[in-house]
């Protein structure tokens, strides 16, 4: 990663950090109803990949999606009105914190069934190549989902007709409790490449500039039609699987460690070591990207009101027209 | 045309007017596809007709995801008992994905389902599933019961937005009739019989016990009008209506057993809506499959659906 886009990989990492941070206020709040999974700590993970595709290339994101979305440039007022429940949410306030769909920033929104997502992005992929278009398809899944069916299945059928897709594996070392290191048969999951003939690899996930390097190497490698990659980046969610998790499976010095390598934080020794910005100029962007959050919030919040009738949602049971 | 020849050519006619209506399914391409249906497509379609290894689960979610980009999927499952592997991507993602998107994106997937008993396949290769998605938003279900319906019902599906389950009894295959190529709209019941002595309804493979019976009951001076619904979901409930305030009998004939069925949706609707209960001169009935796994054994697979000897004499007992 050139460093002329440090400040914008900081800037995405920034958003979605006092993303996760506003929603979980206002969970505690009362404000928001249901459940949310929080992505704090794989930051670089999320805004390393958005960088390095490009426009047309479409990502199907895990449940813990907040994240990406808003690295793929999604409007962080459409994602908290998306919560509130209300009419303004990237689904009309009928998908919720796990369904955030953008179509306008190739965004298929995410599969809520662990792994399904998979076969989905597949699927893309396939159109993509009947259409010859250059774009690819990423296909976002954790360490838990890659034991579903549905995910060798779709490697398999990737790689038979060598389809234009990103198997992008963030790997956050726990499925909801379940530790990746009992749960899944080999060191990385990388590993599994090779059954099914595609690369793999296994990059250091909190560092923002490994993701995006080893995504732009994956792309050309997709791009210049060899087929499918899987690219495994290793990170660590600082909060719980879900806002009722109480972490009884893992330990204050493993958490701590992993607080240790944050990732924003990274980036900021390494911008201010690059000579790139100071501290200052670095505390000013912070405390913009959180000012930024918190004015998307209270407008969302303001039109949190806005819903749509029972008689609106049942239309859109079905999809109208037909050829 | 036989049945199978029907699906064939709407597969075949649709292929040629959109180049984004693919078939994916195991065995679909030079074999043929295991009852034959899709035999010689491959050839007039090779970039259209896609042989896919054995990952119900993975080509059926890939292909949903191919809709959602807006390509035309028809899918063939094997035989409809594997349709438990594929539960996930249509279930879950195909049906709630225009609601979920809040209208973003639709998913104009078809999926083909060979289903029924009589072939002495056993019991993991001759169910009627269709009754498991009667209470699932989303979906449309189809299940002709003649070539001509099977053709343009079939074109009908592949054209609709939305996921489209379209059971193709494996008894009707080799059935023959004439096709009449006409806009069937999905969601339309059909009146094969003016009677007005009582009303019969079904559907598919059951529709020819429906009009045998209909034939058994004319000897006797009975005269039965037949509908088949030809779509399942939406019912056609106006027609449903009309035709059973008009005779004021109703029977419903068919394979699958009652309990939670499409028999059992047909009779509440009749039974609770106040003008067409005003009208009923006798309960309904609902004549059904055995409540049972089908047995291999030849004779006890053909007792575990209903017959139109037995049809006659449930009528003839209950309503006559």
């Amino acid at each position: 990663m050139d460093k002329s886009l440090y400040v914008d990989a900081l800037r995405l990492m920034l958003d979605s950090r006092f993303f996760e941070e506003k929603t979980e206020e206002l969970f505690k709040q009362g404000l928001i109803h249901g459940t949310t999974h929080l992505a704090n700590g794989q930051e670089a993970s999320q805004a390393g990949l958005c960088m390095a595709i490009k426009d047309g290339d479409w990502i199907v994101p895990t449940h813990r999606c907040h994240g990406f979305t808003i690295c793929r440039g999604s409007s962080p007022f459409a994602m908290f009105s998306e919560m509130f429940g209300s009419v303004h949410g990237l689904a009309k306030g009928l998908g919720g914190s796990m369904h955030m769909p953008d179509r306008d920033n190739w965004n298929l929104g995410s599969s809520a069934v662990v792994g399904s997502g998979v076969p989905l992005a597949t699927g893309i992929a396939y159109s993509m190549k009947r259409s010859g278009s250059n774009n690819l398809s990423v296909a976002i899944f954790g360490d838990g989902a890659s034991s579903r069916g549905s995910v060798h299945e779709s490697m398999n059928l990737a790689s038979i007709w060598k389809l234009p897709i990103l198997f992008f594996c963030e790997n956050n070392k726990y499925g909801m409790s379940a530790s990746s290191d009992k749960m899944v048969s080999v060191p990385n999951v990388s590993d599994r490449a090779c059954a099914y003939r595609m690369i793999g690899k296994t990059v250091d996930g909190n560092d923002v500039t490994a993701v995006y390097d080893a995504v732009i190497e994956a792309c050309e490698h997709i791009r210049s039609g060899k087929g499918p990659y899987l690219l495994e980046v290793m990170t660590y969610r600082t909060k719980g699987h879900s806002k009722s998790d109480r972490r009884l499976y893992r330990t204050a010095e493993e958490e701590a460690f992993w607080l240790k390598k944050d990732p924003i934080e990274h980036l900021k020794r390494l911008i201010i070591k690059e000579g790139v910005l100071d501290q200052n100029q670095i505390d000013k962007l912070t405390a913009e990207r959180r000012q930024f959050i918190e004015d998307q919030a209270a407008l969302a919040l303001e039109k949190a009101g806005d819903r749509l009738t029972t008689e609106e949602a049942l239309a859109l049971v079905y999809a109208k027209e037909a050829l | 045309m036989t049945f199978r020849e029907a699906i064939r050519k709407a597969l075949a006619d649709s292929m040629a007017r959109d180049k984004n209506v693919v078939l994916f399914g195991e065995d679909v391409g030079v074999y043929g596809g295991c009852f034959k249906v899709t035999e010689g497509l491959i050839n007039s379609f090779p970039q259209q007709v896609i042989d896919t290894p054995v990952s119900e689960e993975g080509f059926t979610g890939m292909a949903v995801g191919a809709a959602m980009m807006g390509m035309r999927p028809v899918v063939e499952i094997m035989y409809a008992d594997f349709f438990t592997l594929v539960f996930d991507p249509i279930v879950n993602h195909a049906a709630k994905t225009h609601f979920m998107s809040g209208g973003q994106f639709c998913c104009p997937i078809v999926v083909r389902l060979p289903e029924g008993s009589g072939t002495g396949h056993g019991a993991q290769h001759t169910q009627s599933p269709e009754a498991l998605f009667m209470n699932e938003p989303g979906i449309k279900m189809v299940a002709p019961s003649n070539p001509s319906d099977a053709y343009n019902l079939l074109v009908s599906a592949i054209k609709d937005n939305n996921p489209v389950l379209f059971f193709e009894h494996k008894l009707l295959y080799g059935t023959e009739g004439e096709i009449e190529e006409e806009s069937v709209p999905i969601g339309k019941a059909k009146i094969l019989r003016e009677g007005t002595d009582l009303t019969i309804y079904s559907y598919s493979h059951a529709t020819l016990t429906a009009l045998e019976t209909a034939d058994l009951l004319a000897k006797e001076g009975v005269n039965a009008c037949v509908v088949d619904l030809r779509t399942l979901k939406p019912l056609d409930r106006d027609l449903i209506h009309k035709t059973a305030r008009a005779t004021g009998k109703v029977v419903m004939i068919q394979d699958p057993s009652p309990a939670g069925s499409v028999g059992s949706e047909v009779i509440s609707t009749i039974s609770t809506d106040r003008e067409t209960f005003a009208k009923l001169k006798a309960q309904p009935v609902l004549i059904g499959g055995k409540q049972s796994h089908t047995p291999f054994s030849k004779e006890l697979e053909k007792n575990t659906i209903p017959n139109a000897q037995q049809c006659l004499s449930t009528i003839k007992e209950k309503l006559l």
